[in-house]
């Protein structure tokens, strides 16, 4: 099972906690697929109605790693802000670190990525940076001190699945004992086990099982798909060929 | 005097940031704390004391992905 910054995880789902039907059924989420890590957020309190003390209180019943993010900030200096606050809320070093570099497709600032990185690791965080699948980049964050990767499969929200199998491999490749986490972009269980087939250790879901019609079912869909997809990638698969090759053997076929 | 507390300009008589805190009803309150968009930890708010025009982000956990 993955380990984070010396933390083993008993599970390869990462789950994040927004957009679902009702508390009661993120809930049913988590127990379903037996996800290790809550991805979470901070967010402007409202009033005097104390929803982050009962959002809290159902994240601590989960009995699951919290992750916090910096989802929606802009510059480094809003990121490292926002990760400041949420150690200080959280009671955690960890932070999947968002810092989005275009409006429209949510991809990353990598130069702002890699800056925000350095900060927060040496301020003692552990970073889970949310990147692409750049090599290059990804080798900044790993000198930057950062002991994980999570390059996005598509785009947040998109549902599109693993748009650059080459560069996820090659990342792979590049990094056989780091930890990588395809995070973002998926939309149904077969793009999460070819994640696992890829030789990705994890990976991190939100909209698509929040908002499918049934979320507690997909969650369970995803949790076996990853286990399908990792057994299959650990037990060594056959090499792909253009030429048909007879799985029957042929000696002894009548009328031959 | 004039403070924009998570984006909304209001006036305070608090003249520190626990004193804001008190005054918003948030004394026990999980929330976080940022001043200008630097981090005043939960410690420091005692003596952190406030300006006209400063910008101030109270957050709490919220459901992210």
């Amino acid at each position: 099972m993955p380990t984070y910054y010396d933390t083993e995880v008993a599970s390869r789902l990462m789950l994040g906690t927004a957009q679902y039907p009702s508390p009661a059924i993120l809930a049913e989420a988590f127990r379903r697929s037996g996800a290790g890590i809550a991805t979470v957020s901070v967010r402007r309190e409202s009033g005097g109605q104390r929803a982050g003390q009962a959002f809290w209180d159902l994240i601590r019943d989960l009995g699951v790693h919290v992750l916090p993010n910096t989802a929606g900030c802009h510059s480094v200096r809003e990121a490292v802000t926002t990760a400041q606050m949420a150690r200080e809320l959280f009671g955690t070093t960890w932070i999947k670190l968002e810092v989005i570099g275009h409006a429209d497709t949510l991809q990353p600032d990598p130069f702002g990525l890699v800056e925000a990185a350095r900060i927060l690791t040496d301020e003692g965080f552990k970073v889970f940076p949310y990147c692409t699948e750049d090599l290059v980049i990804c080798e900044r964050l790993v000198e930057a001190g950062c002991e994980v990767l999570m390059p996005w499969g598509a785009p947040i929200g998109t549902g599109l699945g693993l748009n650059n199998i080459y560069g996820l491999r090659t990342l792979r490749a590049h990094f056989p004992d780091l930890p990588l986490v395809v995070d973002a972009g998926l939309g149904v269980p077969s793009q999460a086990a070819h994640a696992m087939e890829l030789g990705y250790d994890a990976v991190l879901l939100n909209t698509a099982v929040a908002k499918a019609g049934d979320p507690a079912a997909m969650a369970e869909g995803f949790a076996r798909a990853l286990e399908a997809g990792r057994m299959g990638y650990e037990a060594d698969p056959m090499m792909p060929r253009d030429m048909a090759a007879p799985s029957t053997p042929v000696l002894g076929q009548a009328f031959s | 005097m004039n403070i924009t507390l998570n984006g909304t300009k209001q006036e305070t008589g608090a003249e520190t940031l626990a004193d804001l805190l008190t005054e918003m009803g948030y004394t026990d309150a999980r929330v976080a704390t940022a001043v200008n968009e630097d981090f005043v930890p939960a410690a420091s708010r005692a003596e952190h004391r406030l300006n006209d025009g400063d910008r101030i982000e109270i957050v709490t956990p919220r459901q992210g992905g």
